[in-house]
């Protein structure tokens, strides 16, 4: 047992248990953060991905053990900037989502692709978004939803 | 007032809640003492059962199994049949077959414990292929291993057609399993609330898990109340396969009495559920000396497993479409499921015409090759028109657009300067295909079998749309929300659809066989036009159910009359380039039309067709499932390859407008259609590049040179 600190939304958090307990069951069941999703538990699928310090990572394979100082966002804490709302309102009205899944991931992935390039092209979009993977859409409304937040938020990142 | 007219392009109303992370599926509950669970599964492909040593149980921890059916119940799943086993008892007959499951509080102590189960066996020959089970290396359905067949014919006697002909080319064709892989695995959860069973559950018909597990049970159906959850993708593998974990939960739940929730992990999911079945689609075909087509003889054998679940149902969809959307002088069908010792297959979008609408535009390819015609001028020449007869000997009622969705399609992706300047062998291809998919079920099944019912419900200025039909994702809570807002006349937001309880709907049939927009929409849309003239008579509700129109005859003992009243249609072209040196496919374009009558939204289809069309370029290009000995090799996301955003460009897209008269807003089915058939496109543009024929999907790069090494 050991006390992790870190940020969890912008709030410091501390977490007291097993170090190597997986983030993404820390924030589902510790904090009851249930927009990240678990879609495969080895990395592979991005369902479960985070903000550490501004990058992409699946919460799947990272023990919580190795957050501590660390500044996570996800989801819930996203969609309350003035950039999540932005790229949820693009994801709504380009019609990326369907079943809804992999979603949350994939507007982590837009976040984080937007906070490092503000104008994505659409090759940019299809690297940044190819960890996560989507089995409803066949990725190209996705790809145009986050062409479409770069261009409604300019300004935003 | 703002009314959401059929041709606004609208926002899904669950669009807000997914993409915030709020809408909650099965995984995001947790209730109060809930219980987990985990399987215990056979793991040998045939045997019997000699013993099942259990580890020590810690205090609140269970095994159940058949003997803990309760008496007046049977170890059976009602599907289709009762065929599939809530249980194996005795004896198991593939890997993976249900022998109990273990409950507790933690769920990492019931996987341990799950590892500590022995189970002893006294193994019995297998059949793990369609060759093993034809050859008889073991008997294991009936006298033959033909668990279910069936025949068709039109046109001139087959037979007699051969023997006078030129030539016949006979050809062979096999498509591998596919795994679903919708995102959210399967997930079901048990509990017992004021005195009746409540199962929640991610799947697409609530009203057949409740049918299913009544029979294990041996209660009333509705002693048994469903709930669907929010469905994180579905595609088929959430039609008949949550009644196999909804069936031991309740079973549990009756000792238990707590809420008792299994959330299968990916690689359970990926090993232990339900497939689209392989299959081998052999032809005879006679040609005159100019190469046309006189008759075909077909023979079509798919790989059902140990259980038959939907597999007859499917198995006669893929007889009905393997003449493509062709007529030719005489054609005949045989189809046979064969029973092997594997994880039994199941529904997956196409529901069996994916796989003989391959075998059929890859032979057409073929044969116009070999005479020297171009693939789409030679395929033009069979394509069916209205009022000609189906294989079913029935007709196409509809009006068919194909000439004009081939122009489309051709025009946009410049075939015919591509179908010049690739010369075959140089490394460029391009591929043609046409496909059709039958809208709804079979037949009169609509009216006989499904009777499908919905109402609607009008409380002050609100409506509520009652039925069992289901949104999974692909767009069914927002259409329906539209119909009744246009109709009526009223704010969308005025228009209630909540995931289905059945305690509280009208059975409006199974979300499958791309029937919901085209026939419980249909319902809607009447009901809704009723409710409009009778709007001012202060609250009541409006019930309709289906009439089959006249005029329309089907036999289901003989497999003759009008099998589909309404056809989706579909064109495809695809462009590749193929590496010289390592195979890989470079995929340069995709341009589809499609035919689904009126679109109800023109988001809402535009991402059914990319999606379908990305699923159906996996199935030829990535998706290797291999069965070897009974089990699955590729057990994860990591082994078993599915499209990213970087394994396809982005798509080219027509429809056409071709109002379907039973259909809401003359809206036909689309959801399988957009599968069916950018997988033999992709494999004729693969086959032009390489310069050779290839015969079976998936055809990863390892698999094309093989393919070009042959001499
Ligand atoms: S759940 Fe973490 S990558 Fe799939
Ligand atoms: S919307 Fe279903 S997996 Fe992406």
């Amino acid at each position: 047992m050991s006390k992790i600190e870190f940020t969890l939304n912008g709030k410091n958090v501390v977490y007291d248990g097993d170090p190597l307990r997986r983030l993404v069951d820390v924030l589902r069941e510790g904090f009851q953060l249930t927009g990240t999703k678990e879609g495969c538990g080895e990395g592979e699928c991005g369902a479960c991905s985070v903000l550490k310090n501004g990058k992409l990572v699946t919460s799947c394979i990272i023990p919580v053990g190795s957050v501590g100082g660390d500044e996570i966002v996800t989801i819930e804490g996203l969609r309350e900037t003035e950039q999540g709302k932005c790229i949820i309102d693009s994801f709504a009205e380009g019609g990326a989502v369907q079943c809804g899944f992999c979603i949350p991931g994939m507007v982590m992935a837009s976040q984080a692709l937007l906070l490092t390039n503000p104008h994505p092209t659409e090759d940019d979009i299809r690297v940044a978004i190819s960890g996560n993977l989507c089995r409803c859409t066949g990725y190209d409304l996705i790809v145009e939803s986050i062409l479409l937040a770069s261009r409604k938020g300019e300004g935003l990142w | 007032m703002a009314v959401t007219h059929i041709t606004d392009k609208m926002k899904r109303v669950d669009a807000y809640e997914k993409a915030r992370g709020e809408a909650k599926y099965l995984c995001d509950f947790h209730l109060p003492g809930m219980l987990y669970a985990r399987m215990v599964r056979s793991t040998i492909p045939r045997g019997n059962i000699l013993s099942i040593n259990l580890p020590e149980l810690p205090d609140g921890y269970y095994f159940i199994s058949a003997k803990d059916i309760p008496e007046g119940g049977k170890n059976a799943l009602h599907m289709i049949a009762e065929d599939y086993r809530c249980f194996a008892d005795g004896d198991v007959k593939f890997i993976g077959e249900t022998i109990g499951i273990l409950v507790g509080s933690d769920r990492g102590v019931l996987y341990e414990l799950e590892k500590m189960v022995e189970v002893t066996y006294e193994e019995l020959p297998a059949v793990t292929t369609i060759d093993d089970a034809l050859e008889k290396k073991a008997i294991i359905s009936g006298e033959d291993n033909i668990m279910c067949k069936l025949e068709c014919e039109m046109g001139e006697n087959v037979d007699e057609v051969l023997s006078k002909a030129d030539s016949i080319i006979e050809e062979t064709f096999e498509t591998g399993y596919q795994e679903h892989v919708h995102l959210e695995t399967n997930s079901v959860a048990c509990a017992y609330e004021d005195g009746k069973f409540v199962i929640y559950a991610s799947a697409q018909c609530p009203f057949y898990i409740r049918t299913s597990i009544a029979c294990t049970m041996g209660i009333k159906s509705d002693d048994i109340i469903v709930r669907q959850m929010t469905t994180g993708g579905a595609f088929g593998g959430k039609e008949h396969f949550p009644d196999v974990i909804a069936g031991p939960l309740i079973v549990a739940c009756n000792k238990i009495r707590k809420p008792i929730f299994m959330i299968f992990d990916r690689e359970e999911d990926m090993e232990f559920s339900v497939k689209r079945h392989p299959s081998r689609t052999v032809f005879r075909t006679g040609l005159d000396k100019d190469g046309n087509i006189l008759g075909t003889d077909i023979k079509i054998y798919y790989n059902v497993g140990a259980y038959l679940t939907s597999s007859y149902v499917v198995l006669q969809r893929g007889v009905f479409h393997s003449t493509g959307v062709y007529r030719f002088p005489g054609a005949r069908a045989w189809g046979f499921g064969v029973a092997t010792n594997c994880f039994p297959t199941c529904a997956f979008r196409g529901f069996g015409a994916p796989q003989t609408l391959y075998a059929i535009e890859m032979h057409l390819d073929h044969i116009a090759r070999k005479f020297g015609y171009d693939p789409a001028e030679y395929k033009k020449k069979y394509f069916l028109k209205q009022g000609e007869e189906t294989i079913t000997q029935g007709h196409i009622v509809e009006k068919v657009m194909l000439e004009e969705m081939m122009k489309q399609i051709t025009d946009a992706s410049d075939y015919y300067r591509k179908v010049k300047e690739y010369a075959i062998g140089s490394g460029k291809g391009i591929g043609i295909s046409f496909y059709n998919h039958g809208g709804a079920f079979t037949g009169n099944g609509e009216q006989a079998i499904i009777k499908a019912k919905l109402k609607l419900k009008k409380e002050g200025e609100k409506v509520s749309i009652l039925c069992g039909s289901t949104e999974m994702g692909q767009g069914f809570r927002s259409i329906m929300r539209k119909i009744v807002s246009d109709t009526v006349g009223i704010d969308i937001d005025n228009v209630f659809y909540d995931n289905p309880d059945t305690s509280k709907v009208v059975d409006s049939g199974p979300t499958a066989a791309s029937r919901s927009t085209m026939v419980v929409g249909f319902l809607c849309e009447k009901a809704a036009k009723e409710m409009k003239e009778r709007w001012n008579e202060g609250d009541f509700e409006v019930i309709k159910q289906y009439e089959h129109p006249e005029g329309h005859p089907w036999d289901q003992t003989t497999f003759r009359g009008d099998a589909y009243l309404g056809y989706g249609w579909g064109a495809c072209v695809v462009e590749v380039e193929v590496d010289k040196l390592t195979k890989e496919v470079t995929t340069k374009g995709i341009w589809s039309s499609h035919d689904i009558g009126r679109p109800i939204d023109e988001l809402i289809v535009h991402g059914q067709v990319n999606g379908g069309i990305i699923q159906s370029l996996g199935y030829a290009a990535l998706e290797k499932l291999e069965c070897k000995d009974g089990r699955f090799k590729q057990r994860s996301i990591s082994s078993y390859i599915i499209p990213t955003s970087m394994d396809f460009p982005h798509q080219e897209y027509f429809f056409v407008d071709n109002p379907y008269p039973w259909g809401p807003y003359g809206a036909k089915g689309m959801g399988e259609l957009v599968f069916n058939g950018a997988d033999s496109a992709y494999m004729g543009a693969v086959e032009r590049a390489i310069g050779r024929d290839t015969f079976k999907i998936p055809m990863p790069p390892e698999d094309i040179q093989g393919v070009v090494d042959r001499k």
